[in-house]
């Protein structure tokens, strides 16, 4: 009734509603990162502690390959870049655009997660197993609950192409892929701590 | 003019394509000049680890700043006081781990071990 009315009225209000609503979204996911920031906070820490517990056992410095982690690490911060290429396509409505730079995004993605398993497997032949050392359980746990973070993210990222497919860019979809560049970035500051922290601090005896 | 003043977030927290590529220049040749630095090294020094520190807090920052498009802006009032509420539990949690623990060890005689 009021459509007919005042249908400008109403359309005004329907696209401020879906406003506050995004904002409100966004703003509950922003409060889940700086949980999920805590969550490696405290895995950071129980590392910082564990960092010399060897119980006599491989070592670290013996088994890491810093110029394998420099390309992971390029990978990763490579995607964020093109997730940042993908924001600025939703913004000017191009769905095309979008779409390939998730993909590209997800291949990124996909190769970081690809050379993290085959590091783990690498460990695992030289006997180097979570059951090892304190030390290599908080290793296994913290890259391990960081690699299980950009898995998620990359199953994001599929189900968000088939919304996409399904119902195009509607606002919904659109809150729904900044959150999930919102989790990118954040799994992107994470893995700077760890490589700081693991790998480089951690390079020599 | 009303659309271009917005206040949904995924209009105003969107950078511009500059942003982005100096957000990656600088990760970068943060990232270059960390792993350049430990791999060059001959062994783990105060001054290597302060650097490698140091450029892991830049690289944060240029995440926050160029990718996250935090700058302390009034309408990201709440982002940025939950942000440093959860910034102060961090390093309750890490500074006080490592506090309790290192006490412990110096208790038990277990330095270095």
């Amino acid at each position: 009734m009021t459509a007919l009315t005042h249908p400008h009225g109403q359309d005004h209000d329907h696209t401020h509603h879906e406003e506050e609503q995004a904002s409100r979204d966004q703003f509950g996911f922003w409060l889940y990162i700086l949980t999920d920031c805590l969550i490696f906070a405290t895995l950071f820490a129980t590392y910082a502690v564990m960092a010399k517990n060897f119980a006599g056992k491989t070592e670290p410095h013996e088994v890491f390959d810093l110029a394998y982690v420099a390309v992971e690490t390029v990978l990763l911060l490579l995607s964020s870049f093109t997730f940042g290429l993908a924001m600025l396509a939703m913004r000017r409505m191009n769905q095309a655009k979008l779409k390939l730079w998730l993909y590209v995004t997800f291949l990124l993605g996909a190769g970081f997660i690809t050379m993290e398993l085959h590091e783990f497997h690498h460990l695992a032949r030289e006997g180097v197993t979570p059951q090892l050392s304190g030390y290599w359980s908080i290793f296994f746990s913290l890259i391990g609950t960081h690699g299980l973070h950009v898995s998620a993210g990359l199953i994001w990222m599929i189900v968000m192409v088939i919304a996409l497919n399904k119902i195009g860019l509607t606002a919904a979809n659109r809150s729904r892929i900044a959150m999930l560049s919102l989790f990118w970035h954040f799994l992107d500051i994470i893995w700077i701590c760890v490589f700081s922290f693991v790998y480089l601090l951690g390079a020599f005896a | 003019m009303n659309q271009s003043h917005s206040t949904m977030r995924h209009d105003t927290a969107h950078g511009s394509l500059r942003s982005y590529l100096v957000g990656l220049v600088l990760s970068l040749i943060l990232t270059a000049i960390s792993f350049g630095m430990v791999m060059s090294a001959r062994q783990m020094t105060a001054g290597l680890a302060v650097i490698v520190l140091v450029t892991a807090v830049a690289q944060i920052l240029v995440q926050i700043i160029f990718f996250l498009h935090m700058d302390g802006r009034r309408e990201q009032l709440w982002d940025t006081m939950t942000g440093l509420y959860s910034l102060a539990i961090l390093l309750f949690i890490v500074l006080g781990s490592l506090w309790i623990f290192h006490h412990l060890h110096i208790n038990t005689m277990m330095i270095g071990h």
